[in-house]
């Protein structure tokens, strides 16, 4: 599904990612663990189209050259990046957010708009899973939610759009434990054969709740260690140290 | 919005011109030209004589200076003071006597003038020129006793309503394009609502310059009697010139004890080309006065086109517990300037004002907030909130916000608050990795950021709204 190769990224000619090497399939989850400023935050932000970095090397998705589409090309592909830190847009309620979105992928896709109903009865279902309450979705996007609510926003909107690839950028910092595990069912509960799932951690207790398949160490812009589910466990344990 | 949709509307679609054949004033401003225009709405003595009072007064009154935006100097006996088609120069009895070529302009302009065929519960009157062309639904007004006419037919019909409150709110000296406008003005909407009546439907004129080197001086008078509500709207486009076309509007509202007027304004005026050639100059003044107790006037206006807006919709709250609110969007793009805002005067006890200001500006656009807050001595427990909100898009456009704040009772309260900010790369990002391309994700947020004022508009404006909202803005972006 995702091939990366070599990938280089520089941002005001700053190095950041160093020749990084990463091969995702579908039913996979992979997690991507390391220090503060080893280069997390950007793969993401590369792999989503973020305008401001200069690459180099190949990302391929499904067979196609990923650097010749645009953000919202990529999303309407099925990439998806749960945010670090969520947006607020003030005046936006979530709900309209949430089918704007679903109907610019579902447009690309030459699908159906959904009619307000049909939507509502989506977002009904979903939000229903992930025990959020649905006044919350009335709100205004983000604005004035906590941490924790936005995080799970996020992994909302995940479900409604069903993306191929879900890239969570430390989804799981700031959350408490019962939030934590909202999220980590979220994401277990959609898991399937077909879509991926990229996730950066600074911790291994997410990876308490979602079992990855891989886990990768990044450090100064690269892979420097690749191991199963106890790698995670070992981090704990030892730190970074023993890896860079 | 369908992107095609905005294809068809991206360079300004109501930018085309109706071949009719027009009956002209002399050109130039005299004494001439407004004989010429009283006479030919066979308006009585006193009428011609008012016009002429405020041409006498006008040649003392200096065109003012002080706003923001500068323009070159308006050669007033340079244009045509009164044009209108000439197959309306006999008012038409019926919707059949109407030029087919008019009613066909206001099809394309999505006004149906057909009744059979109306939007669902609003009054249109047609003003193209300086004529009122068509008021639909006369007759089921006519029975609840509202009054809903061009200004023409109400100079004759109800000339005693007209002399009571015509000048009362704007006085004939009142300042220099308000003056020209009382010498000049050629037609426009009147409506009276009698004691205790509520307005069935919504009352709509849509304003429409056709001919060129010409100016439009439309005149409105609503009269809300005690005890009666009315919300009102009106619609402006222009063919695309590329000489600037003066429009000084003057429009008064009056609202008696306990009464309330809804006025909403959707302007769209041509706004001139990317180079900021052509374009309306909009100098309008609205005014009202909550003259009864417990009366409350509401202005709404979204502002999108010309290429200079220059306004001030104004409440005087001289009844006690009267309430006067002020609700704009001013979007200015390419080298469009604004310069606008609102008066609210307290004189009466208990009285209340609101005002709510969302100014957008991209490209080279200027954008200015201008706004006076005054409580008067007697006005004892009143209150004022303001909210001025400013949005640029991309270096090289410009927002500014003046209030002017002044309290002279230790009673009450004024509250001014003002943000700006500019419209935030990350938040595009975040739209854009949701699916939304760059204009879609624009729109959502500059739709967010006006939601406070578009939720004050009748629900089929609103709508109109949020598109307009979206093409004014469209590749300002990116």
């Amino acid at each position: 599904m995702l091939n990366i190769k070599n990938l280089e990224a520089k941002v005001d000619n700053k190095h950041i990612l160093n020749g990084l090497n990463l091969d995702i399939k579908p039913g996979e989850v992979h997690a991507i663990m390391g220090p503060n400023g080893s280069g997390k935050s950007t793969l993401a932000n590369v792999l989503s189209g973020k305008n401001g970095y200069e690459t180099k090397g190949e990302i391929k998705y499904d067979g196609q050259n990923l650097s010749e589409l645009s953000t919202e090309e990529r999303a309407q592909k099925g990439i998806f990046l749960a945010f670090q830190y969520p947006l607020e847009i003030p005046g936006v309620n979530t709900n309209v957010f949430l089918r704007t979105s679903l109907n610019s992928l579902r447009k690309a896709r030459g699908e159906k708009e959904l009619d307000t109903l049909s939507f509502l009865k989506i977002v009904k279902e979903k939000s229903s899973e992930l025990g959020i309450d649905e006044k919350f979705l009335s709100r205004q996007l983000n604005v004035g939610f906590s941490g924790g609510e936005k995080k799970k926003n996020e992994i909302l909107q995940m479900k409604i759009l069903q993306p191929k690839l879900s890239i969570l950028d430390e989804t799981d910092s700031g959350l408490d434990i019962d939030a934590l595990r909202i999220v980590a069912d979220g994401v277990n509960s959609y898991k399937n054969k077909e879509n991926a799932f990229l996730i950066i951690t600074h911790y291994q207790r997410l990876l308490d709740y979602i079992k990855p398949d891989f886990i990768h160490v990044l450090s100064k812009g690269k892979i420097v260690k690749t191991g199963n589910a106890n790698l995670g466990v070992e981090l704990e344990k030892t730190g970074y140290a023993n890896f860079i | 919005m369908k992107t095609e949709d905005l294809k068809n509307i991206k360079d300004y679609k109501y930018g085309f011109t109706t071949d009719v054949e027009n009956i002209r004033s002399p050109k130039g401003l005299s004494e001439e030209t407004i004989r010429f225009i009283s006479n030919i709405k066979k308006e009585p003595s006193w009428m011609l004589d008012w016009r002429l009072k405020a041409f006498n007064r006008l040649k003392v009154l200096k065109e003012p200076d002080w706003q923001k935006p500068k323009y070159p100097k308006i050669n007033y006996q340079d244009l045509y003071y009164y044009s209108a088609p000439k197959s309306a120069s006999a008012k038409p009895k019926s919707l059949d006597e109407i030029d087919p070529k008019i009613l066909e302009t206001y099809k394309k302009l999505g006004i149906p003038l057909d009744e059979q065929k109306r939007l669902n519960g609003i009054a249109v009157d047609a003003v193209f020129d300086s004529v009122s062309v068509a008021t639909t639904f006369k007759d089921e007004l006519t029975k609840k006793g509202i009054i809903f006419c061009s200004i023409s037919e109400a100079i004759q019909k109800y000339p005693d309503l007209v002399k009571k409150y015509l000048g009362s709110v704007i006085p004939l000296s009142d300042h220099y394009f308000a003056t020209l406008n009382s010498a000049v003005f050629t037609d426009g909407s009147f409506v009276y609502i009698p004691p205790n009546t509520r307005c069935p439907m919504e009352l709509s004129t849509y304003f429409r310059i056709n001919a060129s080197e010409t100016g439009q001086f439309e005149r409105t008078l609503i009269i809300a009697d005690k005890g009666s509500y009315v919300s009102y709207l009106e619609g402006c486009t222009a063919p695309m010139r590329d000489e600037n076309q003066l429009h000084a509007a003057n429009v008064e509202l009056v609202a008696l004890d306990d009464a309330e007027i809804k006025y909403s304004t959707v302007q769209n005026w041509y706004p001139g080309d990317e180079n900021g050639v052509g374009g309306i100059y909009n100098f309008v003044t609205k005014r009202g006065a909550c003259r009864g107790k417990n009366s409350k006037i509401s202005w709404t206006q979204v502002e999108t086109g010309s290429a200079i807006t220059w306004k001030y919709p104004s409440c005087i709250l001289q009844g006690d517990n009267s309430v006067g609110e002020f609700y704009s969007i001013a979007i200015t793009n390419n080298h469009q300037k604004a310069d606008t805002g609102t008066k609210m005067i307290h004189l009466g006890k208990n009285t209340k004002s609101k005002i709510i200001s969302k100014g957008i500006s991209a490209g080279k656009a200027d954008n200015m907030y201008r706004g006076l807050v005054e409580i008067k001595n007697k006005a004892s427990n009143s209150r004022n909130y303001t909210q001025c909100d400013s949005l640029l898009m991309g270096n090289k456009c410009g927002a500014h916000t003046i209030p002017y704040i002044k309290n002279n009772n230790s009673t009450s309260t004024i509250e001014h608050e003002a943000t700006t900010t500019k419209i935030n790369e990350e938040q595009l990002y975040y739209c854009n990795q949701r699916g939304l391309d760059q204009e879609e994700a624009v729109s959502l947020i500059v739709n967010g950021f006006c939601k406070e004022v578009l939720q004050q508009l009748p629900m089929e404006f609103a709508v109109e709204a949020q598109k307009l909202v979206a093409i004014s803005l469209e590749g300002s972006v990116g």
